[in-house]
């Protein structure tokens, strides 16, 4: 793999920010509520600290923000038509459980890529393979499993994988 | 009846539409798998819809944008795809029962095991 894996992404700074600034937008703005803030945005990073992997970096942000456009419209659009699958002939349905064979290697990508997954409509992530080479994925509605395969590669892995350079 | 009102009406309208699909999803499909795909996804839209209703109508109160719509999105994009994966996973492990037409079914335990798609080279 050509990714740095050895860039230990350390945002201290940057998560006490999010949450200094989450915490401000969600209550008012008076001397007790900053104090607060800056307390529990001190403490929490330090708490689920050691949760967090490495994390990539992301190396086109451009992109990415053009990539949740995309999803949104995506949940638009995949909302309506589940819709009609709902409220239409049940028999007509063709659920499965489809794999994806994995490009992405490191954890956060394939994690965005299982979310974004879920997130559109008529397929949920399921599992992962021991050895994060395939994604297991149930869809509501398989008409053509190649196809849908083909699919989920191109539209969301492919961006993606530019996004954090891999 | 004014334009913000138009607008936060058919926001509304829209949200609640995909609300009671979502609803019906739940109660008419067959299988636990399939049923997960109604409330989680048609119910994210539906709430975010509510949401940018509300947005709409108390920004124009004059009490200046309000921004604590758009964080409860926010979280709400986060966490939905995560639960349902969750409980997608947990009935995988527990031995739910799919459909029978089901694709791929004979593959189950294979996905249980978390092996690679050995057979499909």
């Amino acid at each position: 793999m050509q990714c740095d894996r050895s860039r230990r992404y350390r945002p201290r700074v940057f998560n006490f920010v999010l949450l200094f600034v989450v915490w401000i937008l969600l209550t008012d703005i008076t001397f007790g509520n900053m104090l607060l803030a800056a307390i529990l945005a001190y403490l929490i990073p330090m708490v689920v600290g050691s949760l967090q992997s490495a994390a990539p970096r992301v190396a086109k942000p451009l992109k990415g923000a053009g990539y949740v456009l995309v999803l949104l419209g995506d949940i638009i659009v995949s909302n309506i038509v589940v819709a009609k699958q709902v409220l239409g002939s049940l028999d007509k349905l063709e659920p499965g459980f489809i794999a994806i064979p994995l490009e992405l290697r490191q954890p956060l990508p394939i994690t965005l890529l299982a979310s974004t997954i879920s997130l559109t409509p008529g397929t949920v992530s399921t599992e992962v393979s021991a050895d994060k080479r395939t994604l297991y994925v149930h869809a509501l509605n398989v008409e053509n499993e190649p196809k849908l395969i083909a699919h989920i590669k191109h539209r969301y892995e492919t961006p993606l994988k530019e996004i954090f350079e891999c | 009846m004014t334009l913000i009102d138009l607008a936060t009406a058919l926001f509304l309208l829209i949200g609640g539409l995909f609300l009671l699909v979502g609803s019906i999803g739940l109660f008419r499909l067959p299988d636990f798998f399939m049923r997960l795909h109604a409330p989680t996804k048609a119910s994210t839209l539906g709430i975010g819809s509510i949401l940018m209703a509300s947005i709409i109508f108390f920004s124009f109160k004059g009490d200046g944008i309000s921004i604590k719509e758009f964080l409860i999105i926010l979280f709400m994009f986060l966490t939905a795809p995560i639960s349902a994966h969750m409980l997608s996973k947990a009935a995988l492990h527990v031995k739910q029962k799919p459909r029978q037409d089901t694709l791929n079914l004979d593959r189950l335990n294979a996905i249980r095991d978390r092996t690679n798609w050995a057979s499909r080279s």
